[in-house]
């Protein structure tokens, strides 16, 4: 028998614990096998699925079966190494961007790419592909990956990279964690030259306005996004704010990094009547006329530009016990910015209840076989679940994108069917060679894969 | 502050070891693995500046002690402050099924973590004092149901770093017994979380302090200090009905 020195459970008990496990919608919520260790290499050697930090929001990181074990590697967050001359950095698959934030930014090094929070892991960023307010430069996460070190089916340990495995590492960037463990990663830094954000925020009348701001904004600006109100119908539709974005010369910005700020907590699941349309429509219409400026400018601060949301931990318990989806998704720009107009037109007709609607002009699409962003519109939009109400709204809205030539993103869904997938994704049947190649038992699954990629339940 | 830290590769351990490196304090690291202490260092070289070095020491050998700590002094250049946040774990059941790991569970958390405490304050007090920080438990403040065996091991504990305190504060050495409530790390994963749990990172900085101002016993997160003096003044037949 050996044992660990450190604080360490023994071995053998390496708890497979019952857990509650969910995604960020939390819907659905499934009673799963999940091991949390430090110690990844072990860990994951019988595990069916990796999890971080669980902010997907629907049931890409959940256990396919019930007999399944999803490995949390949240405590597997070293740091190997850092080049301060070349900014490359080696890590444990679970170190989150959060905690890479607080390390780099006063250092004047940034991810290269960070989506909309910084609660997620370096492991889980890269299996989700995600991207931010720089796609249209600098595209996905996985275009700054240099090398990952991946568990594979048969328990070997693989170096992929674009050079080394380069298939391997193609369906693993943005393969829902579905090849194998990412156990670490090698990852190209971006130098800043401030710790600071010059920021503009500008609001737009309606939806030509607001993608063809977009789209010039691109030809500009290395980051920007756009916020729109979801609710407003006919000449109103697709008003919102467009927000534009640089790092800061270091003439313009403060000599101090900025400081880290409190964060609120939502204390439990609000009731359910707590969002309404009236409460929504109240929340969209402030947010747009808050911002009675036609053009504000600024210093800003990185945490408030990228992650206004990450100011209140667990901002999931809004939406009550039955939890929330987020339906993402990205359209050609098509004629007229016809795809995107026919989509909003169709949610609003349909009676949708968007909260927080996000509009976004994607670059070209990566080399990330199952990679969700590709040269278009994207467009996401949260809302409550509804129970059976919710299923045939989703499907109403994938019947339109996949007939739009557009397709969703993985590291939201809870609700395509698997039908809708297929039309959306030509690229499965590749990406499923590919993970049968080195999984040819199907070792590895999800809930997700098994709704969407044909996995046996 | 230069700091010799046994366990600084996972849980708590991990937490304060990054909190002493990104504020400059200069680390040497001693544990099992040494592979572990590899990649901790590494970790540790990119939160603070200094590279740090590490040597193989094994809580279930004394033998490796003295050499440990030699080679941390030659390292170092003689160190002022010590750390142990290395320990064995097992919950009451493993234990009480497993004699042999109850064997090894009361000699590392007891015998020889007070013997290799003997080790370091020898030394830190030939060179006039310094800062013994040792890991002990909230589980070793009152006997209860969930942590017999465990707890027993770090009532000891507690009990020696007390008497440490008493008998050598006034040559210079600080004793300082760290009674972490329920932190969610390795060691406490797959057990369900009480109300007040918390991250090895919110604890790390409170630590922190008690060991710059040699507080003699901190509990950590704070509010643990609350929740056991009312365990610790519950009556017998109260405890005997409670599972806690």
């Amino acid at each position: 028998m050996s044992f660990i020195p450190e604080f360490t459970i023994m071995p053998s008990t390496q708890c497979q614990t019952l857990a509650t496990l969910s995604g960020w919608g939390r819907c659905p919520i499934v009673q799963g096998r999940e091991i949390k260790s430090d110690d990844l290499c072990t860990a994951s050697l019988d595990a069916n699925l990796s999890r971080g930090l669980g902010r997907s929001y629907g049931d890409s990181s959940l256990p396919g079966r019930a007999s399944d074990t999803v490995v949390n590697t949240t405590l597997a967050d070293r740091l190997l190494g850092f080049d301060e001359r070349s900014g490359i950095l080696r890590a444990e698959a679970g170190v989150s961007l959060a905690q890479l934030n607080r390390v780099f930014l006063p250092r004047k090094w940034f991810v290269p790419v960070t989506p909309g929070t910084q609660f997620v892991t370096l492991g889980g960023a890269i299996a989700s592909d995600v991207h931010g307010k720089n796609h249209h430069i600098d595209g996905c996460f996985g275009n700054h990956v240099l090398s990952i070190k991946l568990r594979v089916a048969d328990g070997r340990i693989l170096d992929c990279s674009p050079g080394i495995e380069a298939e391997l590492f193609w369906a693993t960037v943005g393969g829902m964690g579905l090849t194998g463990h990412i156990l670490e990663a090698t990852v190209q830094m971006r130098a800043i030259a401030s710790p600071w954000i010059w920021g503009e925020s500008e609001r737009i009348a309606g939806l030509d306005a607001m993608i063809d701001g977009l789209r010039l904004a691109a030809t500009q600006w290395p980051m920007t996004v756009g916020w729109i109100d979801c609710l407003a119908r006919g000449q109103h539709l697709g008003r919102g704010i467009l927000m534009k974005g640089r790092w800061a010369e270091v003439s313009e910005a403060p000599r101090q990094a900025a400081k880290a700020k409190g964060r609120l907590r939502v204390p439990f699941a609000l009731p359910a009547f707590a969002l309404n349309r009236a409460s929504m429509k109240a929340f969209n219409f402030l947010y747009y006329r808050k911002h009675y400026q036609p053009l504000v400018q600024g210093i800003v601060d990185p945490q408030s530009f990228f992650y206004p949301l990450d100011k209140l931990d667990n901002w999931n318990l809004i939406y009550g016990r039955r939890g929330f989806t987020q339906y993402q998704c990205v359209l050609p720009y098509g004629n007229d910015n016809g795809p995107a107009r026919r989509f909003l037109e169709r949610f609003v007709a349909e009676g949708g209840m968007g909260f927080l609607c996000v509009i976004k002009d994607c670059g070209s699409e990566g080399r990330g076989m199952l990679s969700f962003p590709k040269s278009g519109i994207s467009i996401a939009i949260d809302f409550p679940v509804q129970g059976a109400e919710t299923q045939r709204f989703v499907n109403r809205l994938n019947e339109l994108v996949a007939a739009e030539g557009g397709r969703i993103y993985l590291a939201k869904d809870t609700f395509t069917l698997a039908e809708h997938f297929r039309a959306m994704e030509p690229r499965l049947e590749a990406f499923n060679r590919v993970r049968r190649l080195w999984d040819p038992t199907g070792k590895f699954r999800s809930a997700q894969s098994i709704r969407l990629m044909g996995d046996a339940a | 502050m230069k700091v010799v830290f046994f366990g600084a590769t996972s849980g708590m351990g991990r937490s304060l070891a990054r909190a002493m490196a990104a504020r400059g304090d200069r680390l040497f690291l001693l544990g099992r693995s040494p592979e572990e202490l590899l990649r901790s260092a590494a970790d540790l070289d990119v939160y603070g500046a200094t590279p740090v070095k590490s040597a193989v020491c094994d809580l279930l050998q004394p033998e490796t002690f003295d050499a440990a700590l030699a080679s941390a002094d030659a390292e170092l250049g003689r160190f002022d402050t010590v750390v142990i946040a290395a320990a064995l774990f097992g919950t009451q059941d493993q234990l009480e099924a497993d004699p042999a790991l109850t064997a090894a569970v009361l000699t590392a958390d007891f015998t020889n973590t007070i013997l290799f405490c003997e080790v370091a304050r020898k030394l830190l007090l030939a060179r006039g004092g310094g800062t013994l920080c040792v890991f002990s438990s909230v589980a070793g403040d009152r006997g209860r149901k969930p942590v017999i065996l465990y707890g027993a091991a770090k009532a000891g504990l507690s009990f020696y770093l007390e008497g440490l305190d008493h008998k050598f504060r006034a040559a210079g050495l600080n004793a300082v017994c760290v009674k972490p409530g329920f932190v969610k790390t390795s060691m406490t994963s797959g057990l369900p979380s009480p109300p007040f749990a918390c991250g090895p990172d919110d604890v790390a900085p409170r630590i922190l302090r008690a060991i710059d101002r040699g507080t003699p016993v901190v509990y950590a997160p704070a509010i643990w200090q609350w929740v056991m003096l009312v365990i610790k003044n519950l009556p017998r037949f109260v405890m005997r009905r409670i599972g806690f």
